[in-house]
């Protein structure tokens, strides 16, 4: 995950309240991923129009957090997801 | 016991198929189109799953795009806020139809495979032109941008077409492909002699698909279902029973899982009758094997109880005589090393031929003794 790939979810993926559990969930093709709050915040700021350098800056102000500990933090789930064809890079 | 709510339903929303595989999901005793719920039926269905807590729906047969209402169904299921999947064989679909279903908001396409060349996806669904309507109907399916996952169904006949399957599912798109060795439930059942995989190739399959998933990691992923009886654990069927996912059957009869009817002691609510969430809740068949507390020994102080829950209930009323009992697949069943002896058994049978799946309400075939 470089500063400069763009994270999107592609279609079939998306984020869902799920009324009954009272949580966000991920839906995507036979799986359901239950979201904490910081995955959940990650995945809302996917836009398919900002690099994952500006995503993170952009929580960094947000969140009043290092931006290096944010990028570290939600490159490792980015990854994961990308494993699992859960999100596109451009 | 306390359950918790499903997560997922399969809508079986008709038992009419084109096709007449012979390992066919359906049960035996297939339901007959009169006897189908209505569209409306099916749309309340839908609205009280999502209440219930379902998020994931399942549009399954039979062939699905044999109701001609599907695109009608899809748009009920996306309203009531279904994460809505389409488990189809492609044909019945057209470019029409499946731009219908894009409007509709389809989420997701399974699309079946029975086989990698025209002579074996053919003779296995017994349907001739199959498998050349089933390339175009994933061309198709490409060019809208629908999600696609491939399943590959597979047993004596075709396990050395899995890596050409692999493959196809790069050359398709497909995010996903499901490569699963045919269970024996059914129709499955009747045809062991022609479809049991050898222990060798088996082996071969799990080998391929290990190797397939670090060479396509990112590119595509393989979910894999293994020949059980050729296994040492029994698979973890449906999560545990009654704990994450529900069947609706054609007549709107409500399952713990496709082929929950082959108990036969085990009596169904149905969804006409009974508001699903009773039926989920309180059925006395969703809580006859939920949790671990009906299980009996060598499950009852097993290490691997909350993990594989004891296995198959309906392999274990077909192959030991009682659901109840643990899935003979498991090394710790008295009925293991019997098992394992007719899969071979099995396997080395010569010359068994397939016997298909019939239409509803049509006589059942034997196989020749």
């Amino acid at each position: 995950m470089s500063p400069a790939d763009i994270p999107a979810l592609p279609r079939g993926v998306r984020l869902h309240w799920d009324r009954v559990r009272e949580t966000w969930v991920l839906l995507a093709p036979e799986r359901t991923v239950t979201l904490d709050a910081v995955a959940h915040a990650i995945l809302s700021e996917l836009d398919g129009i900002r690099s994952f350098g500006e995503i993170t800056a952009a929580l960094a102000a947000k969140y009043n957090a290092p931006q290096e500990q944010i990028a570290a933090d939600s490159a490792g789930f980015l990854s994961a997801m990308h494993d699992r064809r859960f999100l596109d890079l451009r | 016991m306390t359950a918790r709510p499903p997560i997922a339903m399969l809508a079986e929303l008709t038992h009419r198929c084109p096709l007449a595989c012979p390992y066919c999901s359906n049960p035996v005793d297939l339901a007959r189109q009169e006897n189908e719920l209505s569209t409306a039926e099916w749309s309340d269905v839908f609205r009280q799953a999502a209440d219930l807590g379902v998020l994931q729906l399942h549009l399954s047969g039979g062939e699905p795009a044999t109701r001609r209402d599907l695109e009608e169904l899809v748009q009920a299921a996306r309203d009531a806020g279904l994460y809505t999947n389409l488990i189809t064989s492609g044909i019945g679909l057209t470019e029409r139809r499946l731009k219908a279903l894009d409007d509709a908001g389809l989420d997701h396409i399974q699309l079946s495979l029975q086989g990698t060349t025209p002579e074996m996806a053919d003779e296995i669904g017994g349907y001739k032109g199959g498998y050349k309507r089933k390339l175009m109907v994933a061309e198709w399916i490409a060019a809208i941008g629908f999600p696609l996952t491939l399943n590959a169904v597979l047993h004596r006949r075709n396990l050395h077409q899995l890596p050409r399957a692999l493959e196809m599912a790069v050359e398709m798109g497909a995010r996903r492909i499901e490569v699963a060795t045919v269970q024996f439930h059914g129709w499955a059942l009747k045809n062991r002699d022609a479809l049991m995989p050898t222990r060798t190739q088996a082996e071969e399959a799990t080998r391929i698909v290990t190797e397939a998933r670090a060479r396509l990691k990112g590119t595509l992923v393989i979910d894999y279902v293994p020949a059980d009886y050729h296994s040492d654990y029994p698979k973890r069927c449906m999560g545990g029973w009654g704990s994450t996912g529900l069947n609706v059957a054609p007549d709107g009869v409500v399952l713990p899982c496709h082929a929950a009817q082959s108990i036969p002691h085990l009596s169904f609510d149905n969804a006409r009758e009974k508001p699903l969430s009773d039926i989920w809740y309180e059925g006395r068949a969703f809580n006859a094997y939920r949790g671990t507390d009906w299980m009996p020994e060598p499950c009852a102080s097993c290490e691997r109880k909350e993990v594989d829950f004891g296995g198959c209930r309906c392999q274990a009323m077909a192959l030991a005589g009682d659901a109840a009992a643990t899935d003979p697949v498991c090394v710790k069943s008295p009925h293991h090393i019997d098992l394992q002896a007719r899969a071979e058994a099995h396997a080395a049978a010569e010359g068994a031929p397939l016997v298909y799946r019939s239409a509803p309400g049509k006589p059942v075939p034997e196989p020749a003794e």
